[in-house]
Order: structure tokens, then sequence, then C-alpha cells
């Protein structure tokens, strides 16, 4: 895949380069305009390249040369860069070696393309590096930013801590359509169904009884000032399992798919031997430049992966490439502008924590979550990471197991209270653990119609205290069509846990309503809880060790909060249920029941009795016609 | 319904059903016995069968190998438990940590109405631990839970020890659906009962305990271990959960499956299985089997820790080892793997267990009687009262016509409403202060009379119990006037209609409660009138009396369970018996007490009424 990408890549360079050397061969503009001449070129090209020998070496320094020529590129790694596709591929992994012994792994890709599927009358019908599949589907339905996750598992924030990118259970799909869209509905239904064909999912199954119009907890993350939110639909799905199913098609969306770089470590069996999967995408228009006069659109594929130490340590605590994905590292995606792969040291300063092997020497610091972190970095495009082995195996031996929960600053849960089949309640808990500040939260409650929700039994409390929301967006559900919205904007007293009850009643389906496994129970998507976090950075006191102390009397402002959004656990509700093995002894019931039972009792109520006469004998009636002709009263 | 509105053969009906009311209500008295009996005998049951497939066909494998190690822990957990007096809360808090769960504690306190003197607890105070093993790749909307009692003394430390065997064991294994809780709960039920009140955060029986902090979505089943030695000889289910509730038929099953799997000898009611049904032994046997079993569901107690999971729709059975004299035994392994199967199998559950019977018998392991089959025994007792009130409601109308006194008719039956209502209202006045009195006047009964408060409650009960048999002619004195022969009449219609229903409803939950109080109310309730001679009167309705029946069920369990007692200790039992009603009431919201003191004593007392009426 990847070798028929790069020679794909080298015809259309060489091509661009006959153009260079023959510029009086006739007129520019013509001769694009004109298709036969332009396959001809090309397929003149393609001869000159097999001609041109197997060597990739010589090659690059080849598309070099043009490139000089151009005069466009700058940085020596960028081989492949043309002059009219600006468009650029990072990929990065970052290792993070878990509190709880378990190693968290996360995978970014970042696809980057200086072009606009938007604008009015320009048809985008060349790709590079950016799917094809992704960006006809971005200009066909007027998006302006997607966002879409499938997830296998709970991320345990007790004992994880924060992930880089939140994602709830099962899919999600959150989609800013462009404000030109006239029928929102019509092109989100439209949407889903090829996204559903896509990422082999059932995002089919999303319509309008589990889509909403969050008005506050889901802005956009790319530029555009888009905030009218009758343009953003967001739905979860979170019975959806995932599968490789869904990571087949979710790597062929990647320049160099499974072949090479970093994705050559995604082998299903490995990764779904974990204890949390993750795999997402996220599209948004970004700024080309600082004056973001245009825009370029941003393409991340990220994948996170939980391996458990206990279930494929057998007990020993140690972790290596290799074990986790049954493969090492020996090249970069050859398209890729960056490949590096960061191991997550702050924790671990002196090596008491564990040992990492080979070292480095390359580190860098960043500012995750509100906490500074330091990673040994490794880059995948220098030759010497690989060592004479031409290989690159991390290995990560731990020293001491710490098994202790983490308190992080926001924390939610979620449970349904309560028996019985009539009624319940829906506890959220959220947990503010920092010590001094108080902090406002979004809670976004989407809940479908079949539970229904008495808000007048909403009730917030913090420390004991009623806690009025500043901020309340409810929509109420209509039975079959849409499901319940619930944002509020609550503020977290500091070192607290407020709690968010609402009451409901289960409503009975119709028979056809029932889904194949009407004894499971019903899903109730997660909720969604988004805040601005004031920062650990702040928090930390012996900051001087790291900066002057002139820098770091007022706390920064970009340091001094972070955006986190936390995902509770889905909710199982369990519906009254008929029994529906019996549906024939059932029928036959009612109908007995119907025929003879209401029949008869409505006959003996409606009914008047009278005692009849007995008739009289033939003799008296004589008697009594003869008698009538006289005119005598008759004879009783 | 065309025979009912044609008015002459209405009359023939009517006629031949008052004409033969006595002989059939004795037909069907008997015919209702010698059914049931009949219920135990094997040919007539059926065999039982695993209905759910997600648990039949998936065979799993048992590799459960730390049986001895499981042993050592619990020696260890021994230990901990003697020095700590009690719930070693640190050291179960740590070990469970380092068999890599994520561990809780809930602390709770409860005092009870007055002194459990079986028990011997009166404020009690402890702390439940559980881990929740997290299953891979699994959005926490599902668990499973195994329990284990912290027992006083020497009793259930195995079964702590193979709890925390198997979470080791489990926790390395990849096939999790389902999140797994292990509880080790302290003062069994109360504890239990803390922990399922603060995981579904209800509070209905008045229980303090702190919030539970770790959950893992809806439980869809339990079971309970109760394991006091290193080998034992046999396995006992106990199903009989509060109120009479069992759980799925397919959870006994998944059992009994198991258990021929791994060669473990099993037993329900503590009785094993025999083969010889066409024997005279073996149909007694069976019989006794099913009658512990409808004796057990009739008290309303939850037998094991797993009783109070019924409530919340959590499929739930208790395990108990048995260590007796037989020489072949089982060892812990071989017990961890029963329990590893259950658990794997009920982790394939893709539904909660509803494939199977909710209402069932069970004259031995193996075989079932179903709701279709036992409840014709009750519906037959139920005819009878309707037959008599058929007649009655027919000799009410007939004489009427026949004296042709139509005013006094008239005049008769407007001092009859008053004259029913009465004794009505009395009756239930009576049962009110039943049920109320003896916990609330313990304090006052303590000061007046040299007994504990235990002995306090159960004496006021039997005082009030016997002091509403004088209130008929406190009754007679209220109204003006005698009571007329058609007052007896509709109050014994009503009465008869009362009880009808009562039984009725109580069968539908419980059927061997209503089927136990039907045998011995209806003979009664279908003879009793005025005219009767009043000593035999008396005799009879006191000795068929509720406060009666407990007693003889008393007897015949303990006749039954191979452990006859004298009459005083006896006696002594069935006043341990009533506190312990009243207390399961008060801890866990057992129906059968209320039901007792409000409904069927008032609606003895109303027959009583009847037997006095002057």
């Amino acid at each position: 895949m990847a070798a028929n990408r790069v020679g794909l890549f080298l015809v259309f360079i060489l091509f661009l380069f006959s153009f260079l050397v023959q510029p009086s061969s006739g007129d520019t503009l013509e001769s694009t305009a004109d298709n036969t001449e332009k396959e001809h070129s090309v397929s003149g090209a393609l001869r000159e390249v097999k001609a041109g020998g197997d060597d990739l070496n010589e090659r690059q320094w080849q598309s070099t040369d043009v490139g000089m020529d151009e005069g466009d590129v700058t940085k020596d790694n960028e081989f492949f860069r043309p002059a009219t596709a600006k468009d650029q591929f990072q990929e990065e992994l970052v290792i993070r070696p878990l509190h709880s012994g378990d190693i968290y792994a996360s995978f970014q890709f970042r696809t980057l393309w200086d072009t606009d599927f938007l604008q009015e009358g320009k048809k985008v019908s060349h790709y590079r590096l950016f799917p094809k599949s992704l960006g006809q589907v971005l200009s066909k339905f007027s998006v302006q930013e997607l966002h879409i996750s499938f997830t296998q598992g709970f991320w345990r924030t007790m004992q994880w801590g924060q992930p880089f990118i939140p994602s709830p259970p099962g899919a999600e799909l959150w989609v800013w359509f462009h404000h030109t869209v006239s029928d929102v509905d019509g092109n989100w239904k439209e949407l889903t169904n090829v996204l559903s064909g896509i990422f082999c999912a059932s995002l089919n199954f999303i319509d309008s009884t589990n889509t909403v119009q969050p008005s506050a907890s889901f802005k956009p993350l790319g530029v555009g000032n888009a905030s009218d939110h009758r343009f953003l639909r967001y739905a979860t799905l979170p019975r959806e399992i995932v599968c490789t199913e869904n990571l087949t098609p979710w790597k062929k969306l990647l320049p160099c798919g499974s072949k090479a770089g970093l994705a050559v470590l995604m082998k299903s069996e490995k990764l779904f031997h974990s204890s949390f999967h993750s795999q997402s995408v996220h599209i948004r228009p970004v700024c080309q430049d600082v004056q973001c006069t245009n825009t370029a659109w941003e393409l991340r594929q990220n994948l996170n992966v939980v391996f458990d130490l206990y279930t494929s340590g057998q007990g020993k605590k140690e972790w290596s490439l290799f074990k986790m994905f049954s493969r090492t590292l020996t090249e970069a995606c050859p398209l890729a502008s960056s490949s590096k792969v960061y191991v997550d040291i702050t924790d671990n300063p002196e090596g008491e924590m564990f040992d990492l092997s080979p070292a480095t020497p390359l580190l860098s610091q960043a500012v995750v979550l509100g906490d500074r972190r330091t990673y040994s970095v490794y880059d995948l495009t220098k030759a010497e990471t690989f060592g004479q082995t031409r290989s690159l195996n991390l290995l990560l031996r731990w020293k001491e197991d710490s098994g202790d929960m983490l308190r992080p600053l926001l924390h939610a849960e979620r449970y349904v209270a309560g028996f019985g089949l009539q009624t319940g309640e829906i506890h959220t808990v959220i947990y503010n653990n920092h010590p001094y500040r108080a902090f406002p939260v979004l809670l976004l409650d989407s809940v479908p119609w079949y539970l229904r929700m008495y808000i007048h039994t909403l009730k917030v409390t913090s420390k004991f205290r009623d806690n009025k929301p500043s901020y309340t967006h409810y929509q109420p559900s209509k039975d079959r069509q849409r499901p319940h919205l619930l944002e509020m904007l609550i503020q977290l007293p500091p070192h607290s846990m407020t709690e968010v009850t609402v009451q409901f009643e289960r409503a009975l389906l119709k028979w056809t309503e029932y889904t194949p496994d009407p004894n499971h129970g019903f899903y109730v998507g997660s909720s969604v809880i988004s805040a601005l976090v004031p920062s650990m950075v702040a928090m930390d006191t012996n900051f001087t060790q790291q900066q002057p102390l002139f820098s770091s009397f007022f706390p920064v402002k970009e340091e001094s909060s972070y955006f986190m959004r936390v995902y509770t656990e889905p909710l199982l509700v369990n519906l009254p249920t008929p029994d529906f093995s019996m549906p024939y002894n059932v029928i036959c019931l009612t109908c007995t029941v119907v025929a003879v039972g209401y029949g008869s009792f409505y006959n003996l109520l409606t009914r008047t009795f009278q005692v009849d006469e007995p008739s009289p004998p033939l003799a008296k009636r004589l008697a009594n016609i003869i008698r009538r002709i006289r005119g005598v009263p008759l004879l009783i | 319904m065309g025979l009912l509105s044609d008015p002459n053969r209405r009359k023939a009906l009517t006629n031949l059903l008052t004409r033969l009311n006595t002989p059939i209500c004795m037909v069907c008295y008997l015919a209702a016995i010698v059914w049931f009996m009949g219920l135990a005998f094997e040919p007539f049951t059926l065999r039982t069968y695993m209905s759910e497939n997600a648990m039949g066909s998936t065979m799993v494998e048992e590799r459960f190998p730390s049986g001895e190690r499981a042993l050592s822990t619990a020696r260890e957990f021994d230990g901990h438990k003697k020095k700590a007096g009690g719930m070693p809360v640190e050291w179960l808090v740590k070990t469970m940590q380092a068999r890599g769960l994520e561990v809780f504690t809930q602390s709770f306190s409860r005092t009870l109405p007055f002194p459990d003197e079986n028990k011997e607890r009166y404020m009690v105070r402890g702390t439940n631990v559980y881990g929740i093993l997290r299953a891979p790749r699994a959005p926490r909307t599902e668990a499973l839970v195994i329990s284990a009692p912290c027992s006083p003394g020497n009793s259930n430390n195995q079964a702590v020890g193979l709890l925390l065997g198997l979470a080791h064991y489990f926790r390395n294994q990849v096939y999790w659906a389902k999140d797994i809780i292990f509880l080790v709960n302290e003062h069994d039920l109360i504890g239990m009962q803390a922990w399922l009140e603060g995981y579904h955060h209800t509070n209905i029986t008045g229980i303090e305990y702190s919030p539970l902090q770790g959950r893992a979505g809806s439980i869809q089943a339990a079971l309970s271990l109760e394991l006091s030695s290193d080998v034992i000889t046999s396995l006992d289910l106990i199903l009989e959960g509060l109120n009479g509730q069992l759980p799925n038929l397919d959870l006994a099953n998944l059992f009994y499956a198991f258990c021929q799997k791994l060669g473990v000898l099993c037993t329900i009611q503590g009785k094993l299985q025999r083969n010889d049904w066409d024997s005279a032994e073996g149909y007694t046997h069976a019989a006794q089997t099913m009658m512990l079993m409808v004796l057990k569901q009739a008290s309303g107690h939850s037998w094991g820790d797993h009783g109070l999971f019924l409530r919340y729709h959590i499929e739930a059975a208790s395990i108990r080892g048995i260590n007796s004299f037989r020489h072949y035994k089982t060892d812990a392994t071989t017990i961890g793997r029963l329990l590893e199967g259950m658990i794997r199998k009920l982790n394939n559950l893709l539904e909660r267990l509803h494939q199977s019977y909710f209402f069932y018998l069970l004259p031995s392991l193996s075989r079932f009687v179903s709701i279709g089959y036992y409840m014709p025994a009750f519906g037959l007792l139920a005819v009878i009262l309707l037959l008599r009130a058929l007649d009655l409601w027919v000799n009410l109308g007939t004489p009427a016509l026949a004296e042709d006194g139509v005013s006094e008719v008239e005049q008769a039956s407007s001092l009859g409403v008053l004259s029913v209502l009465t004794p009505v209202v009395i009756s239930h006045l009576t049962g009110v202060a039943l049920y109320l009195c003896p916990v609330q006047m313990q304090e006052m009964a303590v000061e007046h009379f040299p007994v504990s408060e235990t002995e306090a409650v159960v004496l006021t009960a039997i005082a009030i119990y016997t002091a509403g048999l004088a209130l008929p002619h406190n009754t007679q004195r209220l109204l003006s006037g005698d009571g007329t022969e058609l007052g007896w009449r509709v109050l014994k219609l009503t009465a008869l209609l009362y009880l009808a229903v009562l039984l009725g409803c109580t069968a539908l939950i419980n059927f061997s409660l209503g089927f136990i109080l039907a045998i011995t109310l209806v003979p009664i309730a279908a003879c009793v009138t005025p005219y009767m001679s009043k000593a035999w009167g008396v005799l009879a309705m006191v000795l068929l009396s509720p406060c009666f029946t407990i007693l003889y069920s008393v007897f015949i369990y303990q006749e039954l369970i191979e452990a006859p007692v004298t009459i005083t200790e006896g006696w002594m039992l069935y006043l341990s018996v009533i506190s312990q009603g009243v207390l399961d009431h008060d801890l866990y919201g057992s129906l059968v007490y209320p039901l007792l003191a409000l409904f069927i004593y008032p609606c003895w007392l109303m027959f009583w009424n009847v037997l006095f009426w002057k």
C-alpha cells in the first residue's frame, strides 16, 4: 500500500518536472486542461520511473532536486512535498506507564491539508495524503467539523488518571455542519448512514430518538466561530461493540496503512487483548498560518489502548513493544514529516519506578492536562534510533508496584437507584477533589424517551446543601421522536461531592419496539461533563527549581486552567418486559377472556329479564277471541 | 353464560350447588390434600432442564488450581479476625488490593427494635468490604456478586479464603464480560441489607450506612458462599429468600449441572436425592424434602445471605458446604472449580436469567413442580370458600321471598350493614394493635414484668392475640339490640369472600404461605355457625387459628429436619420464631408478620364473631 503511494507520488512529481524542464512545449493552461494530454504525459512519466531503477534513495534525491528547483521545500526530511498540494502527515506514539502498573499507549496521526472542501464552486478531486473517502463526505454534506469515536471499555479515571482524548463507551458522533446547510437533519441522517458504511459500524441506528443539539457542551474545536447550535448534532450509541471490523477501515485512512511507520504495531489480536480500546477520527478546519487568512483541514486519527499488567504479564512486571504489540518498530512511515515515540518518565526522574531501555538523550517537556510532564523522545526518522539491531523495541521494567487509587481533580460516576420496574432515580455524582478551588462544570445528559424523567424532581446538592445551577437548558422528550436533553452549568465547591438526581418512570414499550434481547436491559448513554479545571501546575509549590523567580509569581494564564471532558459510565436499565416466550398463550387467553367473559357479562348486565307468561291453552285462546268479538272482558 | 341468563336453569344450578354444597366442599378439601401430597410423587413431576441457551450449550473448562492456597488464606483470615475481634477490615482491603481489585468499604450501624436473643445482638455496627474485579473492555454496566459472610467464631473462614482465592485466579483471566464483585459482609443479613441498600441507594428499613464509592452497574446474579471446613462431603443449595421469593430455576439447574459434572454430592434442604421413587421410603423422602421447602418458603424468612438480593430482581442462591461423617470428601479446589464454572456460565449470560420458572417447588434437585401443577391444590381449597359464599348468598336471597315479609327484610338489611361493619372494624383495630403494640410497648412491659425485651415483645403479642378472643362479647354490647339471623350470615359471607381474596393474593406471591393458611383456615371458615356446639366450636377454632398454625409448623419442621424437640423446647422455639418474624419485618421488610397481624388474624376474628353471634 505504502509502496504504491510512493510510486504514485513519484509519478506526479516527475510529471511536474517535465513541465519545468520543457517550458516551451506549449501553453501550460491548455495542457493542464486537456485531460488526454495529461494522461499521456503521466504515462510517459511512469515509463521514466520504471526506467529509473529501483533505488529509492536515488529517487528521493531526484525529487528533492525538483523541490529545490521550485524553491519551496525547506525541511530536509520532507522529500516528497510537492508545490501544489500542501499537505503533511505526522505520527506519534505516546506511552505512559500508569499509576496502577498498566500501560497506556496512545497513537496520534495527523494529516494537514491546505485546501478547502467547502469553498463555493471549487471541487476538490485530487487527494494525496488525505483520505478521499472522508474528503468526499465532508464536501458532500458540508461538514464543518466531525468527531467520531469508537470505544470498547470504560476509562478508569481513578486508576489511570486522565486520557489525552476522552471518549464514552460505545460510539460517539458529533458534527458541526456548515452554516449554509439548509436541511441539517437530512444531511445528518445521510451522513450517519455513509459513515456507518465507511467505519463498518451501526451508526445508521442514529436517528431522531438519540440525536440531540447541545447548546453549550460541544463547541467547535477548529476555526470558524460557529455558535448556533442548530448546526450541531450529537449522538451516542452506548451499545456499539468495537472490534477488528472497525479497526481495519480506520487503519485504511492512514497514508501508510498498516504497512509502515507506527501503524505496524496495530495488530488487532493484541489491540483487543487489552483493558481499554478506543479509536477516533477528528476532522476540523485549522489556520494555515499566523494571520489565519486561509484554513487548512486537519484530520486527527487517535487510538488509545491500555494494556493490563496482570492478565498479559503473567506475573512478570515487564513491558516491551514486542510484548504489547507483538511487533517492533523498524522504520517511520516514509510519508510522514515527523514520526516520534514519547515515553512519559515524569514519575520516574531517578529511575526508581521503572527501567527504560534503550535510553535516549532526547527529552521533551509539555504541559498536558494541566500537569507538567517529561517525555523521552525517540525520533523514528533518525537511523540511530534503531541502533544496531535496526529495530526499536522499547523495554520497560517495573521496580515497584503501587495500586493505590488516584484522586483526579474532576471525577464523575453515575448509577440507577431504586428497585422494581416502575420508577427509578438516576444519580450523577461529580467529585471536585481540588483542595481550595471551586470551578464550574457543564453537565450534559441525554436520556432516551422511554425513561420518562420527572424533571420537577431534579435536585443538585453539594455538601448536603442545595446547589442551584446557573444555567439550565432542558428539552423534554417526545415519545418515539426525541430524547430528553438536559444541560446544566453547576458550580462545584472545592473538595466536594455534588450529586445530581432525577427520578424517572419506565415506559411500557409497544411490543415491536423491544430489542431482540429485552431482558438484557436498555442502555442510557454516558453523561458528559465538560469543565475548565484548575491546573496542577498552579498547585505546584516547588516551581522555583525549574523557573526563574520573576516568571512565576502570577499563575500563567494558559497554565492556570485547562479544558477537560469526563464521561460517566452508561446505564443499563431494565424496562417492564412481557414474557415473549408465550405470545400464542397470551393471544389465546386474551381472546377467550374477551369472547366468553366480557361478552356474557355484558349480556347479563344490559339485558332485562322478564318472566314470560306461559301461553294459555288453545281452548282459552279461542274463548278469548270470541269474547273480544262480543266485547266482554277477556279471560285471564 | 347462557346458563346464567336463563332463570330456570340458573335456579336448577344454584339448587344443585346448595343441595350438594357440603359434600362438594368435603371432596374439594380432600382432593386438595391428595393433590398436594401427590406433587412429591416422581412420575407426576417434571425433570429439571436448563432453559437458558447461553448457559446450556457453552460448556466451560474449570481450571481453578489453588484450593490449598485458599485454605491457607482462610487460616490467615482467621488469625486476623481473632486479632481484630471482628471484621479485619485493613487486612481484607490490603489482601484484595494485592489481588488487583478495586477495593471499597462500607460502614453501617443498626439498632434493633429489641435484642435478638438468637444471635445476641442489639446495637449492630459493622463494615462491609468489597472488591470489584473490572472486566476488560466492559463499560461497567453489568456485574456478578460472590459474597461470603464474616461470621463470629470459627465459621465461614474457608468461605472467605476461597473467595479471595477465586478473586486472585479470576483476575488473571481475560474472558470476563461482566464486572465481578467480591463481597465480605459482616453481621450476615444486616450487613447484606446495608450493602444492597447502599448499592441501590434506597432506604426501606431505616438502616444507617455510609454511601458506596464504587459500583459496577446492574447486578445480574449473585452467589453466597458458606463454608466452615477444609473438606466437605456435600454442598447444600439454599434458594428460599425473603417473603418466599425464589431465584430463577435455571440457577438451581446450573448448580446441579456442575455438581454432576464434578462429581460433588449435592443436596437441597440438606436431603440427598434418592433413586427409589417407587418405594414408600423414596416417596416419603421426596415428600419430606418438598414439605421442608414449603415450610421454609412460608416463613418468609431469608434462609441465606442471598435472600435479600431477590427483592432487587437479582437471581441469587446460597451454597453451603456440609461436612458429615461420610468417607467421600471433596476438597477446596473442587469447590473452587464448581464456583468458577458457575460464575463463568453466568458471565456468558446475554440477558438476565428469565427463561426458566420463578415459581416452583423442588421435591429433589433433579425434579421440580411448576406453578401450573401446584396451583390446583390451592385452587381446590379456594373453591370451598367460594362455594360456601354462594350457598350463603343464595340462602340470603331466597327466604325473603318465601316468608313474604318484604318490609322486615329491608329493615333487617339496613341494620345488617351496621352490625356487620362493627365487628369488621373492631377486628381490624385489634389487628393494628397486634401489629403495633408489641414493639412500641416493650419498655412498659419490661418495667412492669420481670422479663427481657424479647420476651416482652413476644408475650405482648400473645397477650393481645388472646385478648382479641374476648372481643365478640364486647362487640355485641356495642350494638343496640341482638344480632339478627341475617346479621351473622352477612358477616360470614363478607368474611368468606375476604378470606378468599386474602388467601388468593397471598398464594400468588408465596404459594406455601397461602396453602398452609388455607389448609387450616378453610375448614373453620366453611363450618362455623352460631348454632354449633360452643365448646367444640371454640376448641376447633382456637386449634386452627393462625397462632397454632405457627406452632404446628415449628414442630413439623423440627420433625422433618430430624431434630425432634420436646414440648418445652418447642415452646421456646415457638417464642423465638415469633420474635424472629417481628425482627425480619423490621430489619429486612419481611411481610409475613404484618400480613398475619393486619389481615389474617382480623379475618379469623370475624369468624370468631360469627361463632359467638347472638
